[in-house]
């Protein structure tokens, strides 16, 4: 994931705001990225669970998806782009309701996991056969190719990873958010808006990656830019570093792609068998159904699983668990909590070791330390649901 | 006492055969907040460049090398407890071990107070 030739880097739109701020800038995903910012890590951290952060996630993939024939004020018209992507995920994207957003997974044919991606149907009746698609940076190359093969002449790719995406999260981020776009507070977790700003049309969702509740906003470049210095002017809100994103996601126990996720594993085995609603089960009719209702019906021979180092050491990726001398896994993202003051962990074990509670050694720079299998998340969620 | 210091941002302070381990306030800054150490057992013996403890911000964990060869008299179990002391006080009461020295002929390859904020400048 990291890239060490810096001078082919791509800049977001907030580059010269990272450059204000301070930031300690590093390659990630093909783009020069905050990490981190004056206040440090652990300080950032806490500043979003306590108030609110500003997230520059522009290095992903935001896009829209439309019929080939175009938008139509017809709520078929949202089952006809509804079905064609069902093609590529598992989850129900024909069920959502106007404005909702799912999170859900990319699938090879043998059912292991591409990418992890949030759907979103569009709210505005006349924006019907258009699908909002945000993919992860690092991912958005395939994914997008995958969509353009599969859907030629179906369905239309925009690519809007031009403009600015911003998360705002944190208790105080409605409050924030609001004295811009208002109608934002009416919104529940996984509801989705366009909303006006000074003329500018944005597209404003509740969700985010760090377990607060808070939204994420897309706008043009230089719209984008604009709003997000207005942001960061609120005393509330002070911006946030991949450091910081990092060790929120892991506390809120949501996964990483290209760490806990990875085209080997499937959603069952990944924990995250409830993005594939009822009807698709029943149905059967995605890439890699065979092994993954196979893993519904007999469960998964490996899960994803927190685990709680009894130590003050934290455990990083790559570090190999054990139950009684035998290896029975391997942590797949590992890091300290500044919230919950402790190093937090995740990884896959043998099923039979899943559950939590159950009694695990880390094998950390050659030394077994004890640890617990632990239920995930680490903080409980804040979403507004 | 002189210091001395290392391209790897260690520094050692020498009082007589004895000398006194540490990472330097530029690591500390670099590495961020720490959340924890990981020392040696007394009586440890290391070789220059070996590294003898690790050091764990919320993002990585980097290894500590030794600057000079020498065997471990005591360690800094105050850093277990409190990794934090090495933000505050990186060269001051965060420091790791005590070792007595083995070939104090090795300070030879080291960095004064200058030449190493000459070094740090050029980072």
């Amino acid at each position: 994931m990291a890239d060490t030739n810096t001078e082919t880097l791509r800049r977001t739109a907030l580059h010269p705001l990272h450059v204000l701020y301070g930031a300690k800038l590093v390659p990630f995903a093909g783009y020069e990225m905050p990490v981190q910012f004056p206040e440090g890590v652990k300080e950032e951290h806490i500043w979003t669970r306590s108030d609110a952060g500003l997230f520059d996630v522009s290095h992903m993939g935001p896009s829209f998806l439309t019929l080939a024939s175009g938008m139509r004020r017809d709520p078929a018209a949202h089952e006809e782009i509804a079905a064609l992507i069902e093609t590529l995920v598992p989850s129900d994207i024909k069920g959502l309701k106007p404005g909702q957003a799912r999170l859900t997974v990319l699938l090879n044919a043998e059912g292991g996991i591409l990418d992890d991606l949030i759907i979103t149907r569009p709210y505005e009746e006349d924006r019907q056969g258009e699908l909002y698609i945000v993919v992860n940076g690092a991912m958005k190359d395939q994914d997008w190719g995958i969509f353009e093969t599969a859907l030629t002449g179906k369905a239309v790719l925009t690519r809007a990873d031009d403009g600015v995406l911003v998360a705002l999260q944190g208790p105080k981020a409605e409050k924030v958010l609001s004295a811009y776009f208002p109608e934002c507070a009416g919104l529940k977790f996984m509801e989705c808006r366009r909303l006006e700003l000074n003329g500018e049309t944005f597209v404003v969702s509740r969700c985010g990656y760090t377990g607060e509740d808070g939204f994420e906003v897309w706008g043009r470049a230089a719209a984008g830019t604009e709003l997000a210095g207005l942001l960061l002017d609120d005393p509330c809100v002070r911006p946030i570093g991949l450091g910081a994103r990092d060790s929120l996601r892991l506390e809120a126990g949501l996964c990483l792609y290209g760490h806990d996720l990875a085209p080997e594993i499937s959603p069952v085995e990944a924990d995250l068998a409830w993005v594939i609603q009822k009807r698709r089960r029943e149905a059967g009719d995605f890439p890699g159904a065979a092994r993954i209702l196979r893993e519904l019906k007999d469960g998964p021979a490996r899960k994803r699983v927190g685990i709680r180092p009894l130590e003050r050491a934290p455990a990083r990726e790559g570090t190999e668990i054990f139950v009684g001398g035998e290896a029975v896994g391997v942590v797949t993202s590992g890091g300290f909590g500044p919230s919950i003051d402790a190093p937090v962990t995740m990884g896959y074990v043998a099923a039979a070791h899943a559950a939590p509670g159950t009694k695990i050694d880390l094998m950390v720079r050659g030394k077994a330390r004890p640890a617990e299998i632990a239920s995930l998340p680490f903080i409980p969620a804040r979403y507004k649901r | 006492m002189t210091t001395y210091y290392t391209k790897d941002h260690e520094w050692i302070r020498v009082d007589g055969d004895t000398g006194t381990v540490g990472i330097t306030n530029y690591a500390a800054g670099q590495l961020g907040d720490v959340v924890y150490v990981e020392l040696p057992e007394t009586g440890a013996k290391f070789a220059r460049g070996d590294d003898f403890a690790v050091v764990e911000s919320v993002k990585a964990a980097s290894d500590v090398y030794a600057p000079v060869s020498g065997s471990v008299l005591e360690v800094n179990t105050a850093l277990t407890e409190a990794p934090e002391k090495v933000n505050e006080a990186a060269q001051g009461d965060a420091w790791f071990v005590r070792v007595r020295l083995t070939d104090a002929g090795e300070l030879s390859g080291l960095m004064d107070e200058a030449a190493y904020a000459a070094f740090c400048e050029g980072l």
